[in-house]
Order: C-alpha cells, then sequence, then structure tokens
C-alpha cells in the first residue's frame, strides 16, 4: 500500500480559458480511485486556487502531484515575478489582480487564505523576479475518521 | 426540487443538458469566483451574470449541479463545450440576478450553509 502515483502538468500562461484542466485531471483521478470524497473536494479547491494563481499573475507553471494513500501532495512551481511580502499577501482581500482579472470573478485576494484554510499544510517559497513555488499538502483522513 | 423545477420556476432554457432530474437544495448567487470557491460549502446551484469558461470550472471544483446565467447572458460555445464535458447543466433566464435568486428562494431553495 506504499505506492505513490506521480503526475506533472503544464499550466500554459497565455491561455486563461483552460486554466484548471490540471486540478480538473487530478479531481478525476482521485475520483476514480475512491478516494476520500473530503479530500478530494480539499485537493481540487486548494490546486484550482493556485493553478489560478499560476496563470494570472506568474504566466503559467508546471505542476507535480503525488497521490499517496494518506496523503496528496501539490507542487506548483510558476518562473513568474515573485511575491514580494508573503505575509500580506497571505491576507484576505489583498490582491494585485488587474482590472480585466477581476472582470473575469478573480482577484479578491482569497485565494491563498482559501488554500491555507483547505489544506493540512502550505509553504511558499518565492523570490522577486525568479518565480515561486507553491507547496500544498492534504491529507486523506482528517477529522472525519472512518 | 429537482433541476426541472428550477427551469420551470426562473422560465429559463437550457443550454448546456445535465441531469435534470437532479435534486438541488441550496444555491447561491455571485459574480465573484473567488468568494465562490472561499465561502461556499454544499451549494449545488450557482447564479451569475459572468459567463467565462471558469464560472464552469469553479462549479466543478465545488461538486455544483447547475449553472444559471442571469440577466439573458449567452455563454459562448467555449463555455457549452466545457459544460458539455462535465455534464453540467446550464441554463439561462432573462431574470435578474435579484429576482432570479428570490424566486428560488421563495419556492423552497435556500442559501444553505457558508463556511468562514
Ligand atoms: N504565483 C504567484 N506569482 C506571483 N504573485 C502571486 C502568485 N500567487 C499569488 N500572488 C500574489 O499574491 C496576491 C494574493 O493572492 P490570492 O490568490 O490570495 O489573491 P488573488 O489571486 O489576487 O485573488 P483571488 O485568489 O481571490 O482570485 C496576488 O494578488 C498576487 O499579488
Ligand atoms: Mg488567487
Amino acid at each position: 500500500m506504499n505506492n505513490v502515483l506521480s503526475f506533472d502538468y503544464t499550466v500554459p500562461g497565455d491561455d486563461f480559458t483552460r486554466a484548471g484542466e490540471a486540478s480538473s485531471d487530478v479531481k478525476h483521478k482521485l475520483k476514480k480511485i475512491g478516494y476520500n470524497p473530503e479530500a478530494i473536494r480539499k485537493v481540487a479547491i486548494a490546486m484550482y486556487e493556485g493553478e489560478i494563481n499560476m496563470v494570472i499573475h506568474a504566466g503559467g507553471g508546471n505542476a507535480h502531484v503525488d497521490i499517496s494513500p494518506d496523503r496528496v501532495n501539490m507542487v506548483l512551481r510558476d518562473h513568474g515575478p515573485g511575491i514580494e511580502n508573503v505575509e500580506l499577501a497571505m491576507r484576505e482581500g489583498y490582491s494585485t489582480a488587474p482590472e480585466k482579472v477581476r472582470a473575469l470573478g478573480f482577484g479578491a485576494g482569497m485565494g491563498l487564505p482559501n488554500i491555507k484554510k483547505y489544506t493540512d499544510s502550505m509553504k511558499i517559497d518565492t523570490e522577486v523576479g525568479k518565480g515561486t513555488t507553491l507547496y500544498m499538502t492534504v491529507l486523506a483522513e482528517h477529522k472525519t475518521a472512518r | 426540487m429537482t433541476v426541472k423545477d428550477v427551469i420551470r420556476i426562473l422560465d429559463a432554457e437550457v443550454v448546456s443538458e445535465g441531469d435534470l432530474g437532479a435534486e438541488v437544495k441550496t444555491a447561491c448567487g455571485s459574480d465573484m469566483m473567488s468568494d465562490v470557491l472561499a465561502f461556499v460549502k454544499d451549494q449545488s446551484v450557482l447564479l451569475t451574470g459572468l459567463t467565462n469558461p471558469q464560472v464552469v470550472r469553479t462549479a466543478e471544483m465545488m461538486d455544483m449541479r447547475c449553472i444559471i446565467f442571469v440577466r439573458g447572458k449567452d455563454p459562448g460555445a467555449d463555455v457549452i463545450a466545457l459544460a458539455k464535458q462535465k455534464d453540467m447543466t446550464v441554463l439561462k433566464t432573462n431574470h435578474r440576478m435579484f429576482t432570479a435568486c428570490g424566486l428560488l428562494y421563495t419556492n423552497g431553495l435556500s442559501g444553505g450553509t457558508f463556511s468562514r
């Protein structure tokens, strides 16, 4: 039962329409293998928020997902502008999203706080001018012990 | 109520047909997908005035069954194609957001619980 399923995705930065394809695929894979529905929901929301961030703030990037029986690890890496002040970025309502992103229904500054809420652990490695890597983990069984 | 009841109450047009017999109990109305992702918990219907493909993706991530475009807005072919691919019911009503929400609420849909 120690087998880990690994998946890699490229998240294109020039096509907002396709943002979320990777998260959707992971969601389907987890459903297929009968993963805990509560964990699937957390993974889907957290990864989707991360994916959208890569597209709207960083010009796209890569996603690596490891699915283990007890946890899902996600690593989202981009070579965008980086985040100058992570503490500030983590605050509800803080957003640098331009008006055109807001017109699409995003840019409320809720993504990172939401990721924190839905994951069991998250970490942001970022360097201005170099890029950002977002590490997220969702445990298969959390609170909802059977 | 079922999606079929929603169609009748809102005098809606079916743009993409998913499971019309699906039971729906709760709904939320928003033009901010960020807020839907952050606050919505178990709502199964999304009413919105936005018509970009991320509306379908957001609904998918939240396990919603039905999207309703208000104010008679026409979603593009890309939105319809994505909804069909996800087996998501998409409706279009001429009612404005406030009225559409009010009609559904009066007929028994609730706002459900929100997570904070
Ligand atoms: N991958 C990234 N690269 C560069 N900056 C980022 C990245 N992710 C987040 N940020 C910065 O952090 C801010 C907060 O992100 P967060 O996801 O919380 O809000 P948002 O994306 O602006 O809006 P929302 O998520 O509500 O649509 C962003 O506005 C942006 O300045
Ligand atoms: Mg965001």
